[in-house]
C-alpha cells in the first residue's frame, strides 16, 4: 500500500520537539537522582514481616466484638463521634467562610481588605491539618472538640476559595433589573443573590463534609477525638485483629459518604 | 391493579407518607402540589447538629477562655526564630525528596492500573470490579495510618514515607486518570483496531496522546499535595518535617515552630505556584 504523497510530507514536517522531550526528561533524572541519595532501603525491619503478616490476617479476620458493640470503645460509638466531629467541624467552617468570602472577593471589597484576607486564606490553606491540630490541643486539651475547632477553621481555607468563585460568577443583571423594577436592598439580596448562590453553597460544603470525614480519621492520631486515636493506639501495641476491623470500618463509612455526597451533588448541579 | 403497584413503587417514599396537596386552578382543573421536603431536612441536619454538639462536648467559652493562649502561641510562632533555620533546611529537603521520588513511582504505578481500570478499555465487568474494589480500599486509607504501618514495617525513616506517599499518590492519580480515560473520544480507538490494531497499539497511538495531558496536570497536582502531605509523616516516624514540628511542639518552642512552619509556607507557595505554572502551561 502507498500512501499519498501529501500525506507523507505533512508527515516528514510533523513537529519535533524531541529536544523539549529531551529536557523534561533530563531535569526529572536529575531531581530523581537527586531524591534517591537520601533515600535508602535498609531492610525491613526487626519485626516488619511479622507486622505485614498481622496486618493483611487482621484484614481478613477482624475482630467482631468490636465491631458490634455499642461500648464508647466500640467501632460503632467512635465512627459516629468522627462523623459528628466532620458535621459541626464542616457547618461551623461554612458559616465562618460566609463572610470571609465576601470580604477577600475583590469584587465587593476594596482591594487592600481583600488581599488582606486572601493572605489569611492562604495561611489556613498551607499549614497541614494535623499542625492546627497540635496547636489547637495546646488551647482546648485532647478530645472530640479540638477535633472540631481545627476542623471548622481548616474548612474555612478552601470552602472560602470556592464561595469566591461562586460570588464571581454572579450575575449581576438579575440585581440591575431587580433595581430596575423598584427593589429594595434586602429584596435584591434575598431574590437576586442567594437563589444564585445556594447550589454552590451547600454542594461546596457537602464536598468538604466529605474530606472532612477522611480528615477527621487522621486527626485523632493527635489526641484530637475520633477513631484515629483507638487505631494508632492499637497499631502501637500490635493488636491487629483489633486494627482490622477499625480500617475496615473506616473504609466503609468513608466509601458510602463519598457516593451519598456524589450523588446528592450531581442532584445540586442537574438543579433539583 | 398491577398497574397501580408500579405507579406507586415510582413515587418516592416521601410522597406517600406525606401526602402532595391538592390546589384547584382558577379554571376548574385541579394539581397535585408534591409538599416540600425543606422541612424534613432541616429537622435532620438540626438534629444531626444537636446530636454532635452533645457528642463532642461542643463548648465556645472553654475557647474564649483560653483565648488568651492561643494568642500568646500564635504570637511566638509570628516571631520565628532565625537562628534554628539551619536545622530545618536538611528536613525540610528530606520531606521534598520524599515526594518527588514518592509521586513518580506512584504516577508511574498508577498509569497501567489506570488503563485496566477504565470501563471503555476493560470490558470485563468482574475484573474491573475487582480491581476498583482494591483501588477503593487503598485511596480510602489515610495517609497517616498507612505511614505508621510502613514505620513499623521499613523501619523508622524517609523510606516508609516514600512508600506511604507512593500509595497515597498510586490512589489519587488512579482515580482521577481512570476517570479522564473514560471521557475519552473513543472513535479513533475502534478505527484502529478494525484496522488491524492490537489493543495495546491502539491504546498507545489513539487513546494515550488524549490523556496525556491530564496525566501529567494530575501528576504535578499530586505532587502539590504531597509535598504538604509529606510535611506530616514524620509525626508517626516516616521522615521530613513532621519530626521537627512534633518536637518544637512538645518542647513548647514556638519560635522554633514558626521558623518551621514559616520554611513549609514559603517552600509550599513556591512549589504550588510553579506546579499550577507548568500545569496552565500543559493545558
Amino acid at each position: 500500500m502507498q500512501y499519498a504523497d501529501h500525506i507523507l510530507e505533512k508527515y516528514e514536517s510533523r513537529p519535533r520537539k524531541w529536544w523539549q522531550y529531551l529536557l523534561v526528561a533530563l531535569i526529572l533524572a536529575l531531581l530523581l537522582s537527586w531524591s534517591a541519595s537520601s533515600i535508602t532501603f535498609k531492610g525491613l525491619a526487626a519485626k516488619g514481616a511479622e507486622v505485614a503478616k498481622g496486618i493483611f490476617w487482621g484484614l481478613v479476620k477482624p475482630d467482631m466484638s468490636m465491631l458490634l458493640t455499642t461500648a464508647t470503645d466500640g467501632v460503632p460509638y467512635l465512627l459516629m463521634e468522627t462523623v459528628c466531629i466532620a458535621i459541626l467541624g464542616t457547618v461551623v467552617g461554612g458559616i465562618l467562610a460566609l463572610p470571609i468570602s465576601f470580604l477577600a472577593s475583590p469584587k465587593v471589597m476594596p482591594r487592600p481588605v481583600a488581599f488582606l484576607f486572601n493572605a489569611l486564606i492562604l495561611l489556613i490553606r498551607t499549614l497541614p491539618s494535623i499542625v492546627w491540630a497540635l496547636i489547637w490541643i495546646r488551647v482546648t486539651g485532647p478530645g472530640a472538640f479540638c477535633g472540631v475547632i481545627t476542623q471548622s477553621i481548616c474548612s474555612i481555607g478552601m470552602i472560602s476559595k470556592m464561595y469566591m468563585t461562586a460570588i464571581a460568577d454572579l450575575d449581576t443583571s438579575i440585581l440591575e433589573s431587580l433595581d430596575a423594577s423598584g427593589c429594595t436592598a434586602f429584596q435584591k439580596v434575598r431574590y437576586g443573590i442567594i437563589p444564585q448562590l445556594t447550589p454552590n453553597i451547600i454542594s461546596t460544603v457537602i464536598y468538604r463534609f466529605d474530606i472532612n470525614i477522611k480528615d477527621a480519621t487522621t486527626l485523632g492520631i493527635v489526641g484530637a477525638g475520633g477513631i484515629g486515636a483507638a487505631l494508632i493506639q492499637c497499631i502501637n501495641s500490635r493488636r491487629w485483629t483489633m486494627v482490622g476491623s477499625f480500617i475496615l470500618a473506616m473504609i466503609v463509612l468513608m466509601l458510602v459518604i463519598e457516593f451519598a455526597s456524589t450523588r446528592i451533588r450531581a442532584k445540586l448541579a442537574r438543579g433539583q | 391493579m398491577k398497574k397501580n403497584a408500579t405507579a406507586a413503587a415510582r413515587t418516592p417514599l416521601f410522597d406517600r407518607v406525606f401526602k402532595p396537596e391538592t390546589v384547584t386552578l382558577p379554571n376548574g382543573h385541579t394539581v397535585l402540589r408534591p409538599r416540600s421536603r425543606t422541612p424534613l431536612i432541616a429537622a435532620l441536619v438540626l438534629f444531626a447538629l444537636a446530636l454532635s454538639v452533645k457528642v463532642t462536648g461542643f463548648d465556645l467559652t472553654l475557647i474564649v477562655k483560653r483565648a488568651s493562649q492561643l494568642t500568646k502561641i500564635l504570637g511566638q510562632i509570628f516571631q520565628p526564630d532565625a537562628s534554628f533555620f539551619d536545622k530545618v533546611l536538611p528536613p525540610l529537603f528530606d520531606t521534598i525528596k520524599m515526594s518527588i521520588l514518592g509521586s513518580v513511582i506512584g504516577c508511574l504505578l498508577a498509569l497501567p492500573y489506570a488503563v485496566a481500570a477504565s470501563a471503555n478499555i476493560n470490558r470485563s465487568k468482574p475484573l474491573l470490579a475487582a480491581l476498583r474494589f482494591v483501588l477503593n480500599i487503598v485511596r480510602t486509607l489515610p495517609t497517616l495510618v498507612i505511614a505508621s504501618i510502613c514505620a513499623l514495617v521499613f523501619g523508622l525513616g524517609t523510606f516508609a514515607g516514600t512508600v506511604a506517599i507512593v500509595v497515597f499518590t498510586f490512589g489519587v492519580v488512579t482515580k482521577m486518570l481512570y476517570e479522564s480515560i473514560e471521557t475519552v473520544n473513543m472513535g479513533a480507538f475502534e478505527a484502529l483496531e478494525s484496522a488491524g490494531a492490537n489493543k495495546f497499539q491502539a491504546f498507545w497511538s489513539a487513546v494515550f496522546p488524549q490523556v496525556l495531558p491530564t496525566y501529567l496536570s494530575h501528576c504535578l497536582y499530586s505532587f502539590e499535595m504531597n509535598v504538604r502531605a509529606a510535611s506530616i509523616l514524620g509525626y508517626v516516624g516516616a521522615g521530613g518535617l513532621g519530626i521537627l514540628i512534633d518536637e518544637r511542639i512538645g518542647w513548647r518552642d514556638y519560635n522554633g515552630l514558626g521558623t518551621v512552619l514559616l520554611t513549609l509556607f514559603v517552600a509550599v507557595f513556591v512549589i504550588e505556584n510553579l506546579s499550577q505554572f507548568l500545569r496552565s502551561k500543559l493545558s
